[in-house]
């Protein structure tokens, strides 16, 4: 695998799965506002897995749809912190995401430093759209910083960022991966 | 054929979403080369997971193949587009149909602060006296606020 394929695969994958696990608030979250923004937020990690897909597919000759969903569930790389499935716990659900953005912030702004300029380039566009979310966590961080359901489930799930074991998946994963694959595995060479 | 003749013909493809604006005037077209009856232009998405970049991307190269060319739509997702090179007349188009024109990018990418304060003005009556109600909106590229003078909701452009 190359250089780029390591670096930018387990990245794209957080984001693709991350993107997933939002959009399972659409029609459900708390209040509509909500489910605006969780909805919106899924759509936009979607949109940059789509894209880092696409830089490492170049390379490998291959496409952004084949590596987002012709792979084996063993060959994901994303954080464990993202395959959790945490619908209907909104005090977990708004920990993920405050912890998920404050970490991607910092990887972001690794690879806008990148010595490859499409790396780089990118990079830069997420970070103007992932702005937004940060804001988004930190008004939620604000506002729920001292309650005491919000605390635990930032305790709990700490450790998960802080892994980087990726080789190893949740039974919550398969799942995940079951439901997101099944158009392409019903239907070779599907698109939509 | 020319390569005015191409900006010509993109400049009457509305946007699918806001269709109020054309491509060119929202600024995604970044750039138009000719050569030999082979046209290869240049295009920016607004936002990378932005359902309506297929539809930019096919709706280029159809118009570009009734004016007999063969077209080559190469997408680039670097961070060269921002709601800066969406130009005067399509502000103007944007605020004429309730769409408040996103404010300059700035050095920085914004914080949740600068878009607390009242200073986005309403498309409709003109008031700053605003309010952000959601940082996310309908699409990936709006948000929405609230007008405390005519009290009118409105979508605002974020800034990118």
């Amino acid at each position: 695998m190359s250089e780029r394929a390591q670096l930018l695969l387990p990245i794209a994958d957080d984001e693709l799965v991350l993107g997933w696990r939002n959009s399972e608030w659409t029609g459900i979250a708390p209040f509509l506002e909500e489910d605006v923004a969780f909805s919106s937020i899924a759509q936009n990690e979607i949109g940059h897995a789509r894209a880092l897909y696409q830089l490492v597919a170049d390379e490998l000759g291959t496409t952004a749809d084949e590596l987002a969903f012709d792979r084996s569930p063993e060959e994901y790389r994303c954080s464990r912190l993202v395959q959790l499935r945490l619908v209907p716990d909104w005090a977990r659900t708004i920990a993920r995401h405050y912890l998920y953005e404050t970490a991607d912030a910092r990887r972001v702004d690794e690879l806008k430093a990148s010595d490859d300029p499409e790396v780089a380039g990118l990079a830069a566009k997420i970070d103007r759209e992932e702005a937004y979310h940060r804001m988004h966590a930190q008004m939620w961080f604000d506002r729920l910083r001292d309650e005491p359901r919000f605390v635990e489930a930032v305790e709990e799930l700490q450790p998960l960022l802080a892994s980087e074991e990726r080789e190893e998946h949740t039974p919550e994963f398969a799942e995940l991966w079951e439901e997101m694959t099944m158009v392409r595995r019903s239907v070779v060479g599907a698109t939509w | 054929m020319t390569e005015a003749q191409v900006w010509e013909a993109l400049a009457e493809i509305p946007d699918p979403e806001i269709p109020v604006i054309s491509l060119v005037e929202l600024g995604v077209v970044r750039d138009v080369e000719v050569e030999d009856g082979r046209v290869r232009v240049a295009f920016t998405p607004t936002f990378l997971g932005c359902p309506a970049l297929e539809v930019m991307r096919d709706q280029m190269a159809a118009k570009l193949r009734e004016l007999g060319a063969e077209p080559e739509v190469i997408v680039i997702s670097d961070d060269s587009w921002s709601t800066d090179r969406i130009t005067a007349e399509g502000r103007e188009k944007l605020r004429a149909a309730g769409f408040a024109p996103p404010a300059p990018r700035e050095a920085g990418v914004p914080k949740l602060v600068q878009l607390q304060t009242g200073s986005f003005r309403c498309p409709y009556c003109g008031s700053t006296d605003t309010a952000l109600d959601n940082i996310f909106g309908p699409t990936p590229c709006r948000s929405l606020r609230y007008c405390r003078s005519c009290r009118q909701p409105f979508e605002q452009f974020k800034t990118i």
